[in-house]
């Protein structure tokens, strides 16, 4: 009786260990995607037993720590550019998870449903239209009643991806911002003042009669703030929201998916959209990881971009498009171990 | 009892009394040696990390007007400004409290409930964490200043050097409260005494007699005060407005350089962006070294019998 016992205990302390051998993974970046990437690591750990640790260090220390080889892969908002792929250690690949879109919010009297085009938006955060009841905009708002008052842009204040986002949207719909602007996750605004992180930013809009600023889709769709709709490259005006970013990626995608959807062809798409992606190296045996742990990776990686999609728009993210996981599904075969392929 | 301290047993116990002695001593060099060795690591591994920027601008970082991460043009002028503005401004706004306060606590009241709970409170307010004077500034003191703004006719941002100068006015005040109060306190009677028996009133006395002969401590509080309101951080990057162009005036916008490392320090990617970023570092450091020196070199001059 004593030994059944023993045994039985022995049983349940060595069960969960050799329950997909305990695998733990270590991911570090990005804070955008936190919560949905909490809420699947938490599921698949249940699912599976492998434990995902993922710290919201953001897009850069992601990158970094994953150049370092500290963790198992990296997130980030901005895939890496051609000089930092080119110094890194071994190749890296970029797997989109889902997407995000960027919201133009806004505070007026009665909060009424604004309506931009590309220009409006460019040439408010350039300072160039100062004023609610200028011609151009009153133009792509009939009926609506714009105050005679100042616009007080905020942006934000620290690098963020959301940032590099909506620069590279300003960017490639306005000259004037390329030549004088830019895109990056911090750069030199012309205008206006700063806050610090998506609430930082809500925060001073809420509280400023006049002010205009942009924050992450779901941050504003979680706090009922109002959202402009905005003039997309085939004319329609569209409403962010999870469909119509995911929208924004069924266009044709470059095979390694590092590209940038903003100003989409898509003809219902919204055009501040943007994927979120994990790095992870190609070959994954390096500083003498297992394949045991290479195998958890990418299996994770394919629950991720499989079922792990219907959390996304419960959480206000948007689902890959059917083409953007296509790709997504390559990258992940293309994953080897000494060279060969180690997903099932 | 006696037998506790016989000529014996003191001298048994003499070589490691001295063995104690010199231990202890070493132990409290040592732990101050310590202190300047890591500064002066902090100081070259300052220059070390930002060596790529030293090297790409120069001086022209210094003068630099413009920050722009993008194109990898790196100028700390506007933080400069942003700061020095901010903690001299503070400073002013905060001298006529904490001065007020020193002298009364330290000459009119120096015993009873109402000194004791001034001491009280102004020992508290060094106390409060500073993200809670940001998160009061940014939702009390910023709707006010906006609508005070919009009385002056300036653009109502509501955040900037004025907001930031008032909440670190608030913050800094116990250092030369109490500094203050202390020095005060320290005033001997006697040439106090003197200046009664000469016929000066109270007021006399202290703007005539105590102020004088405490004002190079006062100056040391003064001193303190700004150290702490040139790092201030976060109560700042709350109310200051984060923007990284040259201030035209008091209410506009500006940036510190405490705020401007804290805010893009995360997502600074490339090389010479972190090397800039850690050269803010290293001219802060060094605008408060400066600071100080100058500081020191007042308090010695105005130093009474000194």
């Amino acid at each position: 009786m004593l030994l059944t016992c023993f045994f039985l205990l022995l049983c349940l302390f060595t069960c969960p260990a050799t329950r997909a051998g305990s695998m733990e993974l270590i991911g570090a970046g990005a804070t955008f995607p936190y919560p949905l990437y909490s809420k699947l690591f938490y599921v698949y750990w249940q699912q599976t037993g492998t434990k995902i640790n993922y710290q919201a260090i953001g897009s850069g220390g992601g990158q970094r720590q994953l150049v370092n080889m500290t963790v198992d892969f990296g997130c980030s908002d901005a895939f890496m550019s051609d000089e930092a792929l080119r110094t890194a250690p071994a190749e890296i690949l970029h797997v989109p998870t889902c997407l995000g879109a960027v919201a133009v919010t806004y505070n007026l009297p009665g909060n009424p449903q604004l309506r931009f085009t590309p220009d409006i938006i460019a040439d408010i955060f350039l300072g160039k239209v100062a004023r609610w009841n200028e011609p151009r905009i009153i133009a792509a708002n009939p009926g609506q009643n714009l105050p005679d008052q100042d616009i007080a842009v905020v942006h934000r204040s620290e690098g963020s991806g959301t940032t590099f986002v909506f620069t590279d949207y300003l960017r490639k719909v306005s000259d004037a911002w390329e030549k004088r602007v830019g895109r990056g996750k911090a750069v030199n605004w012309p205008v206006g003042l700063g806050s610090k992180g998506n609430p930082g930013v809500a925060g001073v809009i809420k509280y400023f009669p006049g002010a205009i600023g942009y924050v992450e889709l779901g941050y504003a769709l979680l706090n009922d703030m109002p959202v402009a709709l905005i003039r997309n490259k085939a004319g329609r005006f569209v409403r962010p929201d999870p469909k119509t970013t995911s929208i924004a990626a069924d266009i044709p995608l470059p095979e390694d998916t590092r590209v940038t959807l903003t100003d989409t062809d898509a003809p219902l798409g919204y055009p501040i959209s943007s994927f979120t992606w994990l790095l992870v190296f190609k070959d994954q045996a390096y500083r003498g990881r297992s394949e045991a742990k290479g195998k958890a990776l990418t299996g994770a990686l394919w629950w991720m971009i499989h079922e792990g999609q219907q959390y996304a728009e419960p959480l206000h993210y948007a689902p890959l498009s059917p083409e953007a996981r296509k790709k997504a599904e390559n990258i992940i075969r293309a994953m080897s171990y000494y060279g060969s392929p180690i997903h099932p | 009892m006696e037998a506790l301290f016989t000529p014996e047993r003191i001298r048994s116990r003499k070589l490691s009394v001295k063995g104690r002695e010199v231990v202890f001593q070493k132990t409290v060099f040592l732990s101050a040696l310590f202190i300047v060795v890591l500064l002066l690591g902090i100081f070259l591994s300052l220059i070390v990390y930002s060596y790529p920027s030293l090297n790409t601008f120069g001086a022209s970082f210094l003068f630099g007007r413009v920050w722009n991460p993008v194109r990898g043009t790196f100028g700390v002028l506007p933080f400069l400004v942003g700061t020095l503005a901010t903690s001299f401004l503070a400073l002013a706004i905060s001298l006529p409290f904490s001065l007020a306060i020193a002298i009364f606590i330290g000459e009119y009241s120096r015993e009873g409930w109402l000194s004791s709970i001034l001491k009280q409170v102004t020992e508290l307010l060094a106390g409060v964490p500073s993200i809670i004077y940001g998160f009061w500034a940014l939702f009390v003191l910023v709707p006010v200043i906006r609508k005070m703004e919009i009385g002056v006719g300036v653009f109502p941002y509501g955040v900037g050097i004025f907001s930031a100068s008032l909440i670190l006015s608030v913050m800094i005040i116990p250092y030369t409260a109490s500094m203050g109060r202390e020095v005060i306190a320290l005033v001997p009677s006697d040439i106090k005494e003197a200046a009664y028996s000469l016929g000066a009133t109270r007021q006399e006395v202290i703007t005539k007699v105590v102020l004088p002969y405490a004002r190079s401590g006062i100056m040391a509080g003064i001193l303190l005060a700004l150290g702490r309101a040139l790092g201030e951080t976060m109560a700042v990057t709350m109310v200051i407005g984060n923007s990284n162009l040259l201030p035209k005036g008091l209410f506009s916008p500006s940036n510190t350089m405490a705020s401007v490392i804290a805010n893009e320090f995360t997502e600074a990617t490339a090389r010479l962006y972190l090397s800039a970023l850690v050269e803010v570092g290293l001219i802060l450091f060094l605008v408060t070294m400066i600071i100080n020196i100058i500081g020191k070199y007042i308090i010695k001059r105005i130093r009474v019998g000194g």
